[in-house]
């Protein structure tokens, strides 16, 4: 779809012939965060790892889950993957270009779908997804069919094209997100909490999609979630994230007998000690 | 050689974008519009009044002239207040809106990103200039025989240059302080209102201020203006307002570029992107 991805290469791996489509190595974020003790000159700021040392690698066309408490460094991650932070030192390779040498090769791969459904509240779904578009260089030409079209495959309703997103219920401003970033056809999908906050209907709906988006697209989805359910549904592999470190990678089956459970959910409390529900703190400033 | 022109084609695609989108925008805005038009007017009537308040007084002084003098710096003025006020929501809009991530996460070069914003500040600020000085001259019955409005646009239209390389350099505020950042962009509004000869003449001005006139883009303006407007100055004689816009403009734009992309570095690595206050 986009004319300027022609020039983006993907390197396969050396060797064995599949892509490698997300290399980490060695990542992290600090934060600076102000302490609640006061001192003469203000507040005393001390530096928290938001993420200490992560590596993984995934393959093209693979879904990974990153499993984790509210502020264990999932959104520090996506944010790093999408060029939207610069890391205190390792690296991260998206089919082979350097997020931050390379960062406009990075951006014409990737594409995000965050927890809250950013929009401009009184532009409509369609004309969102043209500003969208544009940004990507696709043209009016090459919207005028297609933004209907994928509205149409996410369940938009046609005669709700020209209401405000701000008229649009939370499900509804959700699915038009995960149209806005299909429609630049990224080959690396990252998801941050899709489905959080959603009811059970709109949930299922989004998941599904999820689900077409990889099939269809052969497209490369890392996926954060709290939600249990979903990342065994959705993701081959499952990665347990804690206080910015990546403790365990693998399918779910293999992680529940490492730790010997029945359930995810009994596995993710015996590798980090909490449940989901428990808050962590904020990673950012 | 595809490869680049692909390249250029997907950037000018984005550039219009940014237009479009601020097209719809004004559109779904409308009514706001015309309220903030009204205040404008308002604004401006109330310093053009000046010249008749100091006849009233009994000073001695070429009323028409000085009030067309007042017009013409108060319709400027308010071009640039659009002008800067488009640039600074560049990031202030997108992010109370929330869209930010998703805006510098795109491909598009942040030099096209701007320029899109400014384009659309331009149109739509001469537009507003135009219909401001319209809608005023008519309370005042000003007659203006010999006005070159053509060579009036064109050194306003030059100096837009340069106040968009100003408001690159502005609009990076609400990045580095989300709270105060856009109202830090007023500064640079206020100083150039100071320096620029907007309502009196440079010459009034101590030496200082007048050594910081000659590097104010509105300074030039203004005087451009005010030659094609009330002496019916030509094309032709804009030269000698045009060429120093042209060199603030060369060394203004780049060096907008240059601080904004240190401010968004700046966010990148504190994590100031997200945060929507």
């Amino acid at each position: 779809m986009l004319d300027t991805a022609e020039e983006i290469t993907i390197a396969p791996v050396p060797g064995n012939g599949s892509v490698t489509a997300v290399e980490v190595v060695d990542l992290r974020k600090e934060f600076v965060r102000r302490k609640k003790r006061k001192t003469g000159f203000g507040r005393e700021r001390k530096r928290v790892a938001a993420l200490d040392g992560i590596t993984f690698t995934m393959r093209k066309g693979e879904t990974l889950a990153i499993l984790g408490q509210n502020g264990s460094g999932k959104s520090t991650l996506v944010r790093l993957l999408s060029t939207l932070l610069l890391s205190d030192g390792g690296s991260v390779r998206i089919f082979g270009h350097d997020a931050y040498r390379e960062h406009r090769a990075v951006r014409r791969l990737v594409n995000r779908v965050s927890v809250e459904a950013s929009f401009f509240k009184k532009m409509s779904a369609t004309e969102n997804l043209s500003y969208a578009a544009r940004f990507y260089g696709m043209a009016p030409s090459q919207t005028r069919d297609r933004i209907p079209e994928i509205l149409e495959r996410v369940g938009f309703p046609r005669d709700r094209l020209g209401d405000s997103m701000e008229n649009l219920s939370r499900g509804t401003q959700q699915k038009v997100a995960l149209a806005r970033a299909l429609l630049t056809s990224p080959v690396l999908l990252l998801l941050d909490e899709p489905t959080t906050g959603l009811d059970p209907r709109s949930k299922l709906e989004v998941q599904q999609f999820i689900r077409e988006i990889r099939e269809s697209h052969d497209a490369t989805v890392l996926l954060c979630t709290h939600d249990l359910a979903e990342a065994e549904t959705l993701a081959e592999r499952i990665g347990i994230l804690d206080a910015g470190r990546l403790i365990a990678l693998a399918p779910a089956d293999e992680l529940k007998a490492r730790y010997g459970t029945e359930t995810l959910e009994e596995a993710f409390f015996a590798a980090t000690g909490k449940t989901l529900e428990d808050e962590g703190e904020e990673d950012d400033e | 050689m595809k490869g680049a022109a692909s390249t250029m084609r997907a950037e000018l695609i984005g550039l219009a974008g940014v237009v479009e989108r601020n097209v719809y925008l004004t559109k779904r805005y409308f009514l706001w519009d015309v309220a903030f038009f009204l205040w404008t007017v308002a604004n401006t009537l109330t310093i053009v009044f000046i010249a008749k308040g100091f006849e009233a007084t009994g000073a001695t002084l070429d009323v028409d002239r000085a009030t067309t003098s007042l017009l013409i710096g108060a319709v400027i003025w308010a071009y640039l207040g659009i002008i800067f006020e488009f640039l600074t929501e560049t990031v202030a809009w997108e992010r109370w809106e929330g869209t930010i991530e998703y805006t510098f996460m795109a491909p598009l070069s942040r030099a096209m990103h701007l320029a899109g914003q400014g384009v659309f500040a331009i149109i739509y600020g001469l537009a507003r200039a135009a219909l401001l000085f319209a809608v005023v001259a008519f309370f005042f019955d000003l007659s203006l025989p010999n006005a070159n409005f053509l060579a009036a646009l064109l050194v306003v239209a030059v100096a837009s240059i340069s106040f968009i390389g100003i408001g690159m350099m502005t609009s990076v505020m609400p990045l580095i302080s989300p709270e105060k950042g856009m109202q830090l962009g007023f500064i640079a509004q206020g100083v150039l209102l100071v320096v620029s000869g907007v309502y009196y003449p440079v010459e009034v001005l101590p030496q200082w201020m007048q050594w910081i006139a000659t590097i104010s883009p509105a300074t030039y303006a203004l005087e451009g203006a005010r030659a094609a407007i009330m002496e019916g100055a030509g094309v032709t004689s804009m030269w000698e307002h045009v060429w120093p816009l042209i060199i603030i403009g060369v060394v203004s734009v780049p060096l907008g570029l240059w601080v904004f992309s240190r401010g968004e570095r700046y966010a990148k690595h504190h994590g100031k992107l997200k945060r929507s206050g």
